[in-house]
């Protein structure tokens, strides 16, 4: 089975995926896993715009309602004894209900704190990563991931190394 | 996010996207990439549904420790429990996001300047 990208995407925003010039990333960076995934340390990271009420601020929803073609670069952390009546959601271009009852769907750490109990995974970091998947449009019509690229996606990835972890599953939204 | 996963993995981590996306991700150039046709919002299922959510994680994993090379994209068979036209209209927001609505006004606004700078013919002034 082929999976259809735009089976849930409105024509509109279909036909902008489809027109979209992309330029593929070359060379692809490509880690081999080190360990089986029963040794490995594993670390979360969703695009679905979430944060820890307790101690962050929400994503900057307020600037891009007022500029609807830039979207908040920042990141969150959520621990892996996150609560979830603490989680908040608020991603423009989603329906939030799903992620306010069950971040798992899209940031699964309780599934892997099971597998961690079950030893399926080696274990699973102390922080996970919640971005915002709308980065709004660069001059040339892009998605604009200058700020991820240069300095979000890598102090991500140094907190990662710092937390001893091998692998990461990443969710867009 | 591809460009997410490029970065993470050229600090030596290994990265498994799982997407809705996948043949975008795979045009973009991702490290590995697990395609799922769930609705956008739920790339491991419905909230509280434990089997589907570790379904989908699992084979994650199994993908993540099996691929050998770059831009290992694989399509997972699962389907979305509730029809199309539910799931379609379920994950999107209430209000249309700012981006929608801006590009909405946009094309209007392109469309009335179009009508009045050529009047259909035989218009009455």
């Amino acid at each position: 089975m082929r999976v259809d990208d735009y089976l849930y995407l409105p024509r509109s925003i279909a036909s902008g995926y489809e027109q979209q010039q992309v330029s593929r990333a070359e060379p692809v960076p490509f880690t081999p896993l080190r360990f089986p995934i029963n040794q490995s340390r594993f670390a979360l990271v969703t695009t679905a715009g979430i944060w820890d009420t307790t101690t962050d601020q929400p994503f900057d929803y307020a600037r891009e309602q007022r500029e609807p073609l830039w979207g908040d670069p920042t990141y969150r952390v959520i621990p892996r004894d996150f609560r979830q009546e603490r989680i908040g959601a608020g991603h423009l271009h989603l329906n939030n209900d799903d992620l306010r009852a069950d971040i798992n769907i899209a940031l699964p750490i309780t599934r892997l704190i099971e597998l961690e109990r079950a030893r399926e995974i080696g274990s699973l970091a102390p922080s996970h990563y919640s971005f915002m998947g709308w980065q709004g449009r660069g001059p040339d019509g892009q998605g604009n991931t200058a700020a991820w690229e240069q300095q979000y996606a890598p102090e991500v990835a140094r907190r990662m190394v710092d937390e001893g972890v091998h692998a990461a599953v990443i969710t867009p939204t | 996010m591809p460009v997410l996963a490029r970065v993470i993995e050229s600090f030596g981590i290994s990265t498994i996207v799982v997407t809705m996306m996948p043949n975008y991700a795979e045009r973009c150039g991702v490290p590995r990439a697990a395609g799922v046709a769930y609705p956008f919002g739920h790339p491991f299922g419905r909230p509280g549904d434990v089997p589907m959510q570790l379904a989908v994680i699992r084979d994650a994993l199994r993908l993540l420790a099996a691929a050998t090379h770059p831009n290992t994209v694989t399509h997972l068979p699962y389907q979305w429990p509730e029809p199309q036209e539910i799931a379609y209209k379920a994950w999107q927001p209430r209000e249309m996001s700012p981006v929608v609505r801006f590009m909405r006004e946009r094309t209007l606004a392109a469309r009335a300047e179009r009508e009045r700078a050529t009047p259909e013919p035989g218009t009455p002034p």
